[in-house]
C-alpha cells in the first residue's frame, strides 16, 4: 500500500517535470512585418546591445520559399534567435534550410545556435569564417560585460560552412535568393541577399538608415560598394539597422554622411590636425541627420583618419 | 577555461617583455598593479605629484581600443630652470604595462609629444617625467577600452603588408601657440604591423608571435630630438607627433628599428616657417 502511494507521487512528479520540459523552450515570437510576399523583416532596436533589449538591435529577416525557409541573421543572443525562430514558425511549417550572416558582428551572428537543431546550413561570406575565429573569443569576452552571463553562456560562435567566393544562388523553391560577397567595406566579409521575386535587398550592415552608419572595414571601401549597391535593381532595402526604405534615397543620404566625414578628415589631416582632433570634430555638420551619432562618429572618425592618413 | 588561456598568454607575454610578473596577470580585475611596476619600472624612486609639470590626455572611454590616442604636454612653469629629459607611459593593466618612454632631446625644446596606443582593459595610465635634476613627477588618467591587444587592428590586410617599412615625415606650423613660441610640429608615420603577440593568425590558428617597433630616434642634423623605446603597447602603424623649437638645424634625420633586426630610416629637410 505505502509502495504504491509513493510509486504515485513519483509519477506525478515525473509528469510535472516532463510538461516543465516542454513549457520551457516556449519564446515569444519576435514582432515581423511582411515587407512583400513571403518576406519578412524584424527591425531591431535603434540602441546599443544590452541585457534589456537581448541584444536585439540589428534587423533580422526570413524569406519563404515552396521548400525552404532562409533566415537572414540569426540576432544578439540566443534567446532572440529563438524568438526569431518562434516568429518563423507561428507563419510557416517550411523547414528552415538556410541561415544566412551578412557578417560576423555579433548582433547578426549570436543567434546562430537557436537553428542547429533545425539541421539549417549556414551561410556566409568567404573570409567570415576566418574572421569569426579571429574575433569570437574577443567578442564572447567583451559582450559578456554587456549582456550578462545568462545571455552569453548559451552563446556559440558558429562559422558557416556554405562560402560564398563572388555570387551565388540559393533556390527556396519557386524563388531564388542571389548572395554577393564584397571587398573590405563595413567590414571584411560584407554579404548581401537579394530576392529576385519580389526585389528585395537584404544589406546587412552596407547599409544603415536613420542609425550613423558604422565603419569596422574601410571607408573608401564602404564607398565604392555603395555605388555598386545601387545599380542592384531593387525596390526596397532592408538595411541591417534602421527602417525599410526605398533604396537609392537610403545610399545617397549614406553616402553624404561618408563623404563628410571623408573630406572634413583629409583636411584635417593636411593641417596637422591630430587623431582625436578629428574624432571629435570630424563630420559635426551630420550629426542632427543620425540616431546613434555620438556613439559611433569618433569611432568612424578614428577608422577614417588612420585609413586617410596613409594615402 | 577560455579566459584562463587567454591569462596564462598574457602572463607568458609579460614574462617575455620582462615587464611585469605572472602573479599580477592572474589576479583578480581590482588588483592595483601600480604599487610594483613603480617597483619594477622605477626601482621604487619616490614620485611627486606632476600637475603642474605635465599633463597626460586620453578619451575616457576609447572608441577603438586598438588605436586610442594619447598627448603627453610639458608645461614647467616659467622659471623653472630645469628641463624635460624624458617622460615614461605605463599602461597598468595591459600586458606589457611599459608602453614608451621617450627621451627628448636638451635643446630641442619638445613641449608636446602625441601617439596612439592598444589598451586591453579598463585601465589606468600613468605618465611618468624625469626632469634634468633627476627627480620625477608622475600624472595619471583612467581610460575605458577593452580588447585592443588581442583584437587586430589590421582590417585591410593587404594595405597594410604595402605599407609595411616606409617612413613618413610630415611638418607643420604648430597650432595655438605656434607663431609666439616660433615651435613647430612633426609627424612620424611608420608603416608596421606592431604585432602584440597576442593575435591570432587566422590561417594557423598560431598565435601572430611579437614583432614591433622597439627604438626610434630622431635628430636634426647632429643634435638628438627625440628617441623612443617601445613595446607592443605602441598601435599597429606607430604614429608619433611632436612639438619642437627649431635650432636652425637643416636636417632631420630617422631611424627605426624593430625587434627583428629590420632598420628604417630616411632623412628629410627641415622646413621652416617662413616667419
Amino acid at each position: 500500500m505505502r509502495v504504491r502511494r509513493l510509486l504515485t507521487t513519483l509519477l506525478v512528479w515525473a509528469g510535472l517535470a516532463a510538461l516543465q520540459c516542454q513549457a520551457e523552450p516556449l519564446s515569444a515570437p519576435l514582432p515581423v512585418d511582411e515587407v512583400a510576399p513571403g518576406v519578412f523583416v524584424h527591425i531591431g532596436a535603434i540602441a546599443l546591445m544590452r541585457k534589456d533589449n537581448d541584444g536585439g538591435i540589428g534587423n533580422l529577416g526570413f524569406v519563404v520559399g515552396n521548400d525552404a525557409v532562409a533566415v537572414i541573421d540569426s540576432g544578439g543572443s540566443v534567446r532572440e534567435g529563438r524568438r526569431l525562430r518562434a516568429a518563423i514558425r507561428a507563419r510557416t511549417d517550411t523547414p528552415i534550410r538556410y541561415v544566412i550572416n551578412t557578417h560576423g558582428h555579433p548582433d547578426h551572428v549570436f543567434g546562430n545556435a537557436a537553428f542547429v537543431a533545425d539541421g539549417a546550413t549556414f551561410v556566409g561570406h568567404h573570409r567570415l569564417p576566418a574572421a569569426l575565429k579571429l574575433r569570437g573569443p574577443y567578442y564572447l569576452e567583451a559582450f559578456r560585460r554587456l549582456l550578462g552571463d545568462e545571455l552569453i553562456d548559451e552563446v556559440r560562435i558558429i562559422p558557416p560552412t556554405l562560402l560564398v567566393d563572388q555570387t551565388m544562388t540559393l533556390d527556396l523553391g519557386g524563388r531564388k535568393l542571389t548572395l554577393a560577397a564584397w571587398p573590405v567595406a563595413h567590414s571584411d566579409c560584407d554579404l548581401t541577399v537579394f530576392d529576385e521575386t519580389t526585389a528585395t535587398l537584404f544589406a546587412g550592415d552596407l547599409s544603415f538608415v536613420t542609425h550613423i552608419p558604422v565603419i569596422d572595414g574601410s571607408l573608401k571601401g564602404l564607398l565604392a560598394v555603395l555605388e555598386q549597391l545601387d545599380k542592384i535593381p531593387a525596390q526596397r532595402l532592408v538595411p541591417g539597422h534602421g527602417p525599410v526604405a526605398e533604396p537609392h534615397q537610403a545610399f545617397a543620404a549614406q553616402r553624404r554622411y561618408l563623404q563628410t566625414l571623408s573630406n572634413d578628415t583629409r583636411a584635417m589631416i593636411a593641417r596637422g590636425a591630430k587623431l582625436s582632433e578629428a574624432a571629435d570634430t570630424a563630420a559635426a555638420s551630420e550629426r542632427p541627420r543620425w540616431q546613434m551619432f555620438d556613439d559611433y562618429n569618433a569611432r568612424n572618425a578614428t577608422a577614417a583618419y588612420s585609413e586617410i592618413e596613409w594615402e | 577555461m577560455l579566459a584562463n588561456r587567454l591569462l596564462s598568454l598574457i602572463a607568458g607575454v609579460a614574462m617575455l617583455q620582462g615587464a611585469a610578473s605572472a602573479a599580477r596577470a592572474d589576479a583578480p580585475a581590482p588588483y592595483d598593479p601600480w604599487p610594483s611596476l613603480q617597483q619594477e619600472i622605477f626601482k621604487g624612486r619616490a614620485m611627486q605629484d606632476g600637475n603642474g609639470v605635465l599633463a597626460i590626455e586620453m578619451p575616457g572611454r576609447a572608441e577603438d581600443a586598438a588605436i586610442v590616442p594619447v598627448t603627453l604636454r610639458l608645461k614647467l612653469p616659467p622659471g623653472d630652470a630645469r628641463k624635460v629629459s624624458a617622460i615614461t607611459l605605463v599602461i597598468d593593466q595591459n600586458p606589457s604595462p611599459l608602453a614608451a618612454r621617450f627621451e627628448l632631446g636638451r635643446d630641442a625644446g619638445v613641449s608636446e609629444i602625441s601617439t596612439r596606443v592598444r589598451v586591453n582593459s579598463y585601465t589606468d595610465v600613468h605618465a611618468i617625467a624625469e626632469l634634468s635634476d633627476g627627480q620625477l613627477y608622475m600624472v595619471k588618467t583612467f581610460v575605458k577600452a577593452s580588447g585592443g591587444c588581442s583584437v587586430p587592428a589590421a582590417k585591410d590586410a593587404v594595405e597594410a603588408r604595402n605599407n609595411l617599412g616606409q617612413i613618413r615625415f610630415r611638418q607643420f606650423a604648430k597650432a595655438g601657440d605656434g607663431h609666439s613660441s616660433g615651435a613647430r610640429e612633426a609627424q612620424i608615420m611608420i608603416g608596421h604591423p606592431n604585432n602584440s603577440g597576442l593575435q591570432m593568425d587566422q590561417l594557423t590558428r598560431a598565435y601572430t608571435p611579437a614583432f614591433f617597433v622597439n627604438e626610434m630616434q630622431v635628430w636634426l642634423d647632429d643634435a638628438p630630438v627625440l628617441s623612443m623605446e617601445g613595446g607592443i603597447s605602441i598601435s599597429e602603424n606607430p604614429n608619433f607627433q611632436f612639438s619642437y623649437v627649431p635650432t636652425g638645424g637643416k636636417q632631420f634625420r630617422i631611424e627605426a628599428k624593430d625587434t627583428e633586426g629590420h632598420v628604417f630610416q630616411g632623412e628629410w629637410k627641415a622646413e621652416t616657417s617662413g616667419m
